[in-house]
């Protein structure tokens, strides 16, 4: 799983090898860090930003191991969705029920339409929406937009899609 | 100084574009060895031959005092008279190709080699066309029938030898790109855009074959025969073209760092025209006419290139190209 922590670390020297430490022991591997020295909590503590990919099963061990050599795990989060992509609907979108189009992304679990926006310039004309859709892996992502392109042709819009060759088989 | 005769078949835009350029290259050639003769032209009304070589002026002034370049009629350049080079610039035609599917299949016939800036028989018979040539030991060059000016395919048979190309996407119609550009600078609406493009001359009468993807299509076609070695029409290319797009779809990509264009793609033997987002800052998003395309190659990884997709000079920049290499290997 991906794991996004925020620690908290005394603002003595070593604290920033004592929290990053624990994480290799445990067979983690860390994808950032983002250590804002200059960024003091009310607490004189030091914020940082720790995203790494590590088992399951070892995330509580390794919050009590940190905890326990002094660094304060302020915020644990999984990072779950990963993968992004942006679309643009154009048609009746209102009338053709974007909730239903948003719900079938939605339900499938493994990805979200996290942003959207929308433009409706008269009643009767067609409306464009921009969409962004979130998914836990660029397979599933993949699968998220063969459900659009799927709801886009049922429901006669029009989907465009990004430019793919950047990004497939680069 | 090697002669190399050659014949020019449509003497429309493309074809005086071509006599324009041989006129004002009369230099460079010089320089190059190479003694180019137009034994040949033929338009739609009427033909002139000379074996030593047209007066390539007067042929033009001809042309354009009395609307065709010559009174002699009924007579067959590409099959009777001797020359190397057939360059075939007769007009697009989608539906059956002629008449240059049979003005090309003459040539190979009869032994000369074809350059061409035709789309339709490329687009309907590549293969049997490609064969045709090599099975007679002629060449066979088409640089001018996508892009215009842009040496696609030079540039991926020639300076890209040795690699293989994964895929290549592209924008191949300056008119679409020349609507969608407007529409999203200026938030016309479509309709308005188009009116425009109608007055400027870029886009036409009836705007059908451009705005509805068709146009790209055919390029992809090519593209995709040439390139990836396939054997595919028209038919297998998922079309989708602009007419449906909104300003408010424009604004909404232009709010989120995106342009729409309409890109033609062909990647694992897949063929899609269609209005794509595109990045601001990528090398895809360029606006006005131009066209580009940019090719994903295991070696080289990507190279993209743009330029004038259309215009009489410009694509007779291509065919000259290839008047060249055929000159300089026979």
């Amino acid at each position: 799983m991906i794991v996004s922590m925020t620690l908290e670390l005394k603002d003595i020297p070593g604290q920033l090898v004592l929290a990053l430490s624990p994480i290799s022991e445990f067979q983690g591997n860390i994808m950032s860090v983002v250590h804002q020295h200059d960024e003091k909590t009310p607490r004189g503590s030091i914020p940082v930003q720790i995203t790494f990919e590590i088992e399951h099963s070892v995330l509580n061990k390794l919050i009590d191991r940190l905890e326990k050599s002094g660094v304060k795990v302020a915020r644990v989060g999984e990072e779950r969705l990963r993968s992004t992509v942006s679309v643009i609907l154009i048609g009746h979108i209102v009338h053709s029920d974007m909730g239903d189009t948003i719900d079938k992304i939605d339900s499938t679990g493994f990805a979200e339409v996290v942003d959207m926006s929308l433009s409706m310039p008269a009643i009767e004309k067609t409306s464009s929406a921009y969409l962004v859709i979130n998914a836990i892996g660029e397979k599933e992502l993949g699968k998220a937009l063969d459900i659009m392109r799927e709801v886009a042709a049922k429901k006669d819009l029009l989907l465009i899609e990004p430019i793919r060759l950047n990004s497939v088989g680069s | 100084m090697r002669i190399v005769n050659i014949s020019i078949i449509g003497f429309g835009a493309v074809g005086q574009g071509v006599a324009r350029s041989i006129l004002s290259k009369q230099e460079y050639l010089k320089k190059e060895g190479i003694d180019l003769r137009v034994v040949g032209i033929s338009d739609s009304k009427g033909s002139e031959i000379n074996t030593t070589g047209i007066d390539l002026k007067s042929a033009l002034l001809r042309k354009k005092q009395k609307g065709s370049v010559g009174s002699n009629n009924a007579l067959d350049i590409i099959g009777d008279v001797e020359h190397d080079i057939v360059v075939e610039a007769t007009p697009t035609n989608i539906n059956n190709g002629e008449p240059g599917l049979s003005n090309m299949r003459l040539a190979f016939k009869s032994g000369k080699h074809v350059v061409t800036s035709n789309k339709g028989p490329l687009a309907l018979h590549f293969n049997e066309l490609k064969e045709a040539a090599e099975d007679n030991g002629l060449f066979f060059r088409y640089e001018a029938t996508v892009g215009g000016a842009v040496p696609i395919f030079n540039l991926v048979h020639e300076a890209l030898g040795g690699n293989t190309v994964f895929g290549i996407e592209g924008i191949l119609n300056g008119t679409c790109n020349y609507i969608l550009t407007r529409m999203s600078e200026e938030r016309m609406p479509y309709y308005l855009a188009l009116k425009e493009a109608q007055e400027l001359g870029i886009a036409e009468t009836d705007p059908t074959y451009d705005v509805e993807g068709i146009d790209s299509a055919i390029k992809l076609v090519i593209i995709a025969n040439s390139i990836f070695g396939l054997d595919s029409t028209y038919k297998d290319v998922d079309v989708t073209g602009i007419t449906k797009i909104t300003p408010e779809a424009l604004e909404l990509a232009n709010r989120n760092n995106y342009v729409v264009k309409l890109i033609c793609e062909a990647r694992e033997g897949k063929l899609t025209v269609a209005p794509r987002l595109v990045p601001k800052r990528h090398p895809l998003a360029v606006g006005g006419t131009l066209n580009v395309a940019s090719i994903l190659t295991d070696l080289a990884g990507r190279i993209t290139i743009s330029g004038k997709g259309a215009g009489s000079i410009e694509t007779a920049s291509s065919i000259l190209s290839d008047i060249l290499y055929i000159a300089r290997n026979l």
